[in-house]
């Protein structure tokens, strides 16, 4: 997601630290909260989720969300830069038909529809969210190569460099924005649906929302809700800075490598 | 680049080898006593001794036609018949699959009544092989949105026509048991959908329009309509629950009304916030693309900025308001499917009882039709950006 120019970089580092001091501290400290949540929530007679640690939970979200993103991003980079060899030129209007048109299914029907297929567990989590998040990195993959201007690649070809060291030298480091836009909605989105994955039987930080969600207990439900949030924000937090620091990066080789 | 169009179709060929892998490998149907076991696989080769003269005659079509295909990528008539011949083999698939379902229905009606047929692994990747091959043969016909839109869209025709024909499938006996249940999971998944998109509307492209005109807003709002964009659906459900659930209580005429902790409040609230993003980017994104010249022609001829508004800038941001639309309303369109979970119904309360009660086709049931509702809206809004285009360009 692009997004609009914000204030100086120094103001965003404390913002995504601070957020992650927040995620940890709840994450090690809602366990021993009891005494603020039994005033908050008076009727509830257990009002702190304590079946798993939260912490725990925290860790084998990110785990599921980070072995997902990678197989997401691993194969969706990889089928992009294909379709757009003139190999693998052929697929390409189906790539971006089904990158498309996939996107609009949503993560839940996925994963409702990988249980069948594999059972309950961590496995049908696994796979709904690296199919899903595949997209976004597939359709950013194809656009960012695409948006590499015609006069580069064509003084790329001019001073002689191969096919394969114009991908390397000139449409990777170019396309790098673009993708990089890509694997963070992928990774988001992720984070998300990993919490809802706790419904097919995955433990995540979804778990407690959904058992708080089905024994009536709002306070479960609020401690997982906020843990997530703070999860998914401080990954968009982090992606904007990377993104800042990529968009550096990537003017600097390219402009290199095309005038040296 | 070389732009010369290409004599063969690897997709095709692609998508032909995985079938015909899946329709030897993987179980097309399954046979089991009663609906909670998975069965006894059946595999589609196991049909070929029976096949009749006649289905055996027009297999052998379809297969002349899409091995025509598959030499000849770059004439139009071929992929249009190919695609014709995959969207007939989508109906034909479903076909295959209810007639066995019927028979062993017949065979089984005296000592098991209970007996079900449900769709195996075979028939959803065949399905899909099918639908894919057909959507490659369309985009190669390299016709203009409207009409492509309109054709994927029919691709499912034949299919629909036969519907009848699956009565006895395991799918179709959830449908008839849920049939009660049905008809109002849509209407309230499309109330769900409604009540969050009108409101963002309305409110959302005052909003964007005031901050066109205050830059302070601007910087201030965005960035937390991002924000909210990025929590999850589920935790934003439970961060509004708590504290609706104490203003119910707090206001007891509010209670009334309907607005409490679980069910179509926190649900709708939330959808709402997460449309409001795409609606709010894409007016303003709108509003400002319009030109200034434009603008100050119309207030030189005497218009007032009401006037301007409407007669000028809303009319010229509308293709572009329109592709957030169609973002906010596919997004929620999904998203209202996880609404079932803070008990606010709709189809995700379909689906979410068949995953519980581990009833697969129930879960293609109510996952089925928000699909085809999403791609549906997806489409939809499509065709209607480029209604609009046309004549401004």
């Amino acid at each position: 997601m692009a997004k609009a120019p914000r204030h100086s970089p120094r103001w965003w580092n404390d913002r995504l630290l601070w957020t992650l001091a927040a995620l940890l501290a709840l994450a090690y400290g809602l366990p021993h909260s009891t005494p603020v949540f039994a005033a908050l929530f008076p009727a509830l007679p257990r009002p702190v989720y304590l079946q798993e640690p939260l912490a725990q939970l925290l860790w084998q979200h990110l785990g599921l969300v980070l072995l997902s993103s990678a197989i997401a991003i691993l194969l969706g980079t990889a089928a992009g830069v294909a379709a757009t060899r003139p190999a693998g030129r052929a697929f390409r209007p189906l790539l971006e038909a089904l990158a498309a048109m996939g996107q609009t299914f949503p993560p839940v029907a996925i994963l409702a529809v990988a249980v069948p297929a594999v059972g309950f567990g961590e496995l049908p989590a696994l796979i709904a969210l690296s199919l899903f998040g595949l997209l976004p990195v597939l359709q950013a993959t194809l656009a960012g190569v695409e948006s590499v201007p015609r006069p580069v690649l064509e003084s790329a070809r001019a001073m002689g460099l191969s096919p394969r060291h114009i991908l390397t030298q000139a449409q990777i480091p170019l396309a790098l924005p673009l993708w990089l836009a890509g694997v963070r909605t992928s990774v988001i989105v992720n984070i998300g649906t990993a919490a809802i994955a706790s419904t097919v039987g995955a433990k995540t930080l979804g778990s407690p929302i959904i058992v708080g969600l089905s024994g009536f207990n709002t306070a479960y439900v609020l401690q997982g809700a906020v843990l997530v949030g703070l999860l998914a924000i401080s990954a968009d937090l982090a992606f904007d800075r990377l993104a800042r620091r990529l968009q550096w990066n990537t003017t600097d080789t390219a402009g290199k490598t095309l005038l040296n | 680049m070389d732009t010369r169009p290409e004599r063969w179709n690897p997709v095709l060929a692609l998508c032909m080898a995985l079938a015909l892998g899946a329709a030897w490998g993987l179980p097309f149907v399954r046979v089991a006593p009663n609906r909670l076991l998975s069965g006894e696989p059946v595999f589609l080769w196991q049909w070929l001794p029976g096949t009749s003269a006649w289905v055996a005659a027009a297999l052998a079509l379809g297969l002349g036609v899409l091995c025509l295909a598959l030499v000849q990528a770059h004439r139009r008539a071929v992929q249009a018949s190919a695609a014709l011949v995959l969207s007939a083999g989508l109906a034909a698939l479903w076909l295959a699959a209810g007639h066995h379902a019927s028979s062993v229905s017949l065979a089984n009606q005296a000592d098991n009544p209970l007996v079900r047929t449900s769709l195996g692994a075979g028939f959803w990747t065949l399905a899909a092989l099918a639908w894919m091959a057909a959507l490659d043969a369309v985009a190669r016909l390299q016709l203009k949105t409207l009409p492509r839109l309109l054709l994927q869209s029919t691709l499912f025709a034949p299919l629909l026509l036969s519907l009848s024909a699956g009565q006895d499938l395991s799918i179709a006996k959830e449908y008839a048991n849920q049939s009660d249940v049905f008809g109002p999971a849509i209407v309230r998944h499309l109330q769900i959908v409604l009540l969050a998109i009108a409101p963002a509307v309305v409110i959302g492209v005052p909003l964007a329009w005031r901050m066109t005109r205050e830059p302070r807003l601007r910087e201030t709002l965005l960035p937390v309509l991002n924000v909210i964009q990025t929590i999850p659906s589920i935790a934003l459900f439970g961060l509004l629950m708590a504290p609706l659930a104490w203003l119910a209580v707090q206001a007891p005429m509010l209670g009334r009304l309907g607005i409490s902790g679980v069910g179509l409040a926190p649900a709708v609230l939330a959808l709402l916030l997460y449309a409001l993003l795409p609606i709010v980017r894409s007016a303003l994104a709108g509003l400002e693309q319009v030109p200034v010249a434009t603008v100050t022609a119309a207030r030189a001829m005497g218009m007032t900025p009401r006037q301007v508004l409407w007669h000028v800038e809303l009319p010229l941001a509308l293709p572009v308001l329109l592709i957030g639309l169609r973002t906010a309303v596919v997004q929620t369109t999904g998203l209202a499917a996880v609404t079932a979970l803070v008990g606010a119904g709709g189809l995700g309360s379909i689906m979410f009882d068949g995953l519980f009660s581990a009833a697969n086709e129930l879960v293609m049931l109510g996952v089925i039709p928000i699909v085809l509702l999403a791609l549906l809206a997806d489409h939809f809004f499509k065709a209607l950006g480029t209604l609009l285009e046309t004549p401004a360009a």
